[in-house]
């Protein structure tokens, strides 16, 4: 009897083992998440519906949908707007095309395989802060290395600053340049995956380099290339430290006619300068809801694209 | 490399390291026992000219380390305007300079109340403009801006113009339309790559500094739309910038930093504490340096306050520190060794300071300069966001400067843009 109880005890707390530790063990992640995540996002969004001044010890009113009506008349939110998305597909696109053919010619053997495959990573680990600054310097009006470099075919000195244009190109450049190699070694890693056998056969049937990559390697990449799409996406559309540091002003304005403002530094703006909280708070859910719009599109488009190639 | 931006990321570490430290330590402040070993950190932005007074005060002082973090003039600010909201980071000494010392006037229950006690060594208006409704200073003052022009002689004469100082002064004696005049007929005969001023903005700065009304009038109310004074400040600005004198750099970047080692330009708008920064840019061209005085005489731009805030772990000592440091001895120190003007009038008639002569400046007498326009200096009321109200119209003056807008058009956006500052 007592064996018997021993042993339903024993079997009770195995079941309980086997169905209740995996949650226990994935509970860290969901705390943190819960504290760092999921809470701020909330409290966020109820700060949103208040007109909130940040300097006033927290004092706060209700005011509904307010700070949003107010956001949505306002031309510096659209043109904010404007500048994220144009600095985003300037940096994206590039650099997802680049980061799939560094991917390609590194899968090939080379001298010194490795450290090239670790070299391309090395822009990702500098700081952006170091970066952004080094390049701002590079793209400097008076004495910067790239207006000297047009200089030797005859164009500028350009203002890199002072146009809209000219800024995210600049801007651009400087995200592309830290974020290819990171993309360039994921798509690396999924090309590592795809079974040697299919090249053998297309080269037996006599396909050309560039037909193996279309045929084979970028259809093969889709779920990959879907994944660094719509991180790429967050990432892109989220951009303010770039932005932040190219203007010589050192405000968050984004140039002298906030031609290079994007939509993270116009709230930071709006929080840290202006201390209104609130619509600070209604720009930052703006700014989430933009970017889950263009990763779902994102998502579909390229599902599409690679789907076509088969 | 950009110092600034570099000393802020350093800020930031630091400023990590000094949260997790105070949160293991746990030290209680102002318990009193005065042999415990504490750090004061001191945030400023500029160069306050206080590195060898802090070797000073530590040698009697053991028990204290004093830690200086600087960061560019805007960081700066908004830096402490957060760390005030938030309740912590802020520093236990706060530099605030008089574009934002309304602004932190309004949240003097912030502030440690530094009584009155030094009230009767000050210049009225500057004890005045630190001090609360209800009667508490937040604030000791540490310099006043002044204001003179100084300017390259040896770029002067390299153009044929006349670089003696007081003949440069006599010159543009009677206003800002000679000193255009003057700059005219330099940039006809400039050595290349070499303009007249520095940036739009911080011409506008130094006219507008001259004006008895700036920004706000006394009860707190933005002025910038319909005040005359701005107005024609903004006018001699263009006329200036539209006149090829301006470098079309902004104050304190890193653009204009290297301005200064390029020679890219042959004046600028010099309160005593531009003197400080000039001495840290251009060390290459001392001795080439010179001071006139400015264009219609008078007129005052910028000069800081000490602040503690109330957040600190070591109030008392901060407090004490922060009067040590603005006390008249180490103004004196701070004038001779760096160039920033004491706030403290008995210092002016005293033989060291009135009779001062600055090397660097080839013994331009800027003790007399300085000493003089202080007592003459007719002080300006400065409402809470003058200093972002400033930045606003800097920009609205790049962007006249970068060929994107027309004087109109660039207004007309300022106005609005200063408007929305107010809401």
């Amino acid at each position: 009897m007592a064996t018997y109880l021993h042993q339903a005890r024993r079997a009770g707390l195995s079941r309980l083992d086997t169905k209740g530790s995996p949650y226990l063990y994935i509970l860290p992640f969901f705390l943190l998440f819960g504290a760092f995540g999921l809470f701020p996002l909330l409290y966020t969004a109820y700060v949103s519906f208040n007109d909130w001044d940040l300097l006033d010890s927290g004092s706060h009113r209700w005011v509904g949908l307010a700070n949003y009506r107010e956001m949505l008349q306002d031309a510096y939110f659209w043109n904010a707007l404007g500048n994220t998305l144009s600095i985003w597909v300037l940096s994206t696109v590039p650099q997802l095309l680049a980061a799939l053919w560094i991917a390609h010619l590194l899968n090939h053997r080379l001298r010194a395989r490795t450290a090239l495959r670790m070299g391309v990573l090395l822009p990702n680990v500098t700081s952006i802060v170091a970066v952004t600054i080094v390049f701002t310097q590079l793209f400097g009006r008076d004495f910067g290395m790239v207006n000297w470099a047009l200089g030797l075919v005859g164009i500028g000195p350009i203002d890199w600053q002072a146009n809209t244009w000219s800024s995210h190109l600049a801007i651009s450049f400087i995200v592309a340049w830290r974020w290819t190699g990171y993309n360039a070694l994921i798509y690396l890693a999924s090309m590592q995956a795809i079974p040697h056998h299919l090249y053998e056969a297309a080269d037996l049937d006599g396909a050309s380099q560039a037909q193996q990559f279309r045929r084979i390697t970028v259809p093969m990449l889709r779920p990959t290339i879907i994944f660094t799409t719509v991180i790429s996406t967050i990432g892109g559309l989220q951009i303010m430290a770039e932005p932040l540091l190219f203007a010589s002003s050192q405000t968050p304005t984004g140039g002298s006619d906030r031609q290079f403002q994007t939509v993270a530094l116009f709230m930071y703006e709006q929080g840290f300068r202006e201390f209104r909280f609130g619509y600070a708070s209604a720009v930052a859910w703006t700014l989430c809801l933009v970017i889950a719009i263009f990763a779902i599109i994102n998502f579909l488009l390229t599902r599409r694209i690679a789907k076509d190639e088969d | 490399m950009h110092p600034n931006r570099l000393l802020r990321l350093a800020a930031a570490t630091l400023a990590a390291g000094v949260l997790l430290t105070a949160c293991g330590t746990g030290t209680e402040g102002g318990s009193g026992g005065g042999n415990e070993k504490i750090t004061l950190n001191v945030n400023l932005f500029g160069n306050f000219g206080y590195q060898d007074l802090y070797a000073e005060y530590q040698k009697s002082h053991p028990n204290i380390t004093i830690q200086e973090r600087t960061a560019a003039y805007n960081d700066h600010h908004r830096d402490l305007i957060t760390h005030l909201a938030t309740g912590s980071g802020a520093g236990d000494i706060e530099g605030v300079d008089t574009g934002f010392i309304a602004q932190m006037r309004e949240r003097g229950n912030l502030f440690v109340d530094l009584g009155k006690d030094r009230q009767s060594e000050y210049l009225d208006w500057k004890w005045a403009a630190s001090l609360t409704k209800d009667g508490k200073q937040v604030g000791y003052g540490t310099d006043v801006g002044g204001l003179a022009i100084c300017y390259r002689r040896d770029l002067f004469e390299k153009a044929g113009m006349p670089f003696d100082r007081d003949q440069v002064s006599a010159a543009w004696g009677s206003g800002w339309d000679q000193y255009i005049e003057f700059g005219k007929r330099y940039a006809a005969k400039a050595p290349a790559g070499s303009a007249f001023f520095d940036g739009g903005g911080q011409l506008f700065n130094a006219i507008i500094g001259q004006a008895p009304v700036g920004y706000y009038n006394e009860d707190n109310a933005i002025v910038v739309g319909t005040s005359p004074d701005v107005r024609k400040a903004w006018d001699l600005t263009v006329k200036a910038i539209q006149s090829n004198l301006s470098a079309k750099l902004i104050g304190s970047s890193q653009e204009w930093n290297n301005g200064f080692a390029k020679d890219q330009f042959a004046t600028i708008a010099c309160p005593a504490w531009m003197m400080t920064k000039i001495k840290d840019q251009a060390k290459h061209a001392a001795g080439k340096w010179d001071v006139a005085s400015v264009p219609g005489g008078g007129g005052n731009w910028g000069g800081s306050y000490l602040t503690v805030p109330k957040q600190g772990k070591h109030v008392e000592e901060a407090k004490k520190l922060a009067a040590w440091l603005t006390a008249p001895e180490q103004q004196a120190k701070v004038f001779t060794a760096r160039g920033n003007l004491p706030s403290i009038p008995a210092l002016y008639d005293k033989p060291d300071i009135a009779q001062y002569k600055d090397a660097f400046f080839n013994n331009a007498p800027v003790g007399q300069l300085f000493t003089t326009a202080a007592k003459q200096l007719k002080p300006q009321y400065q409402g809470p966001r003058a200093g972002d109200v400033q930045t606003t119209i800097r920009d609205a003056l790049v962007r006249i400067e970068q060929g994107k807008q027309s004087s109109d058009e660039s207004w007309k956006q300022m106005v609005s843009d200063v408007e929305r500052l107010a809401k």
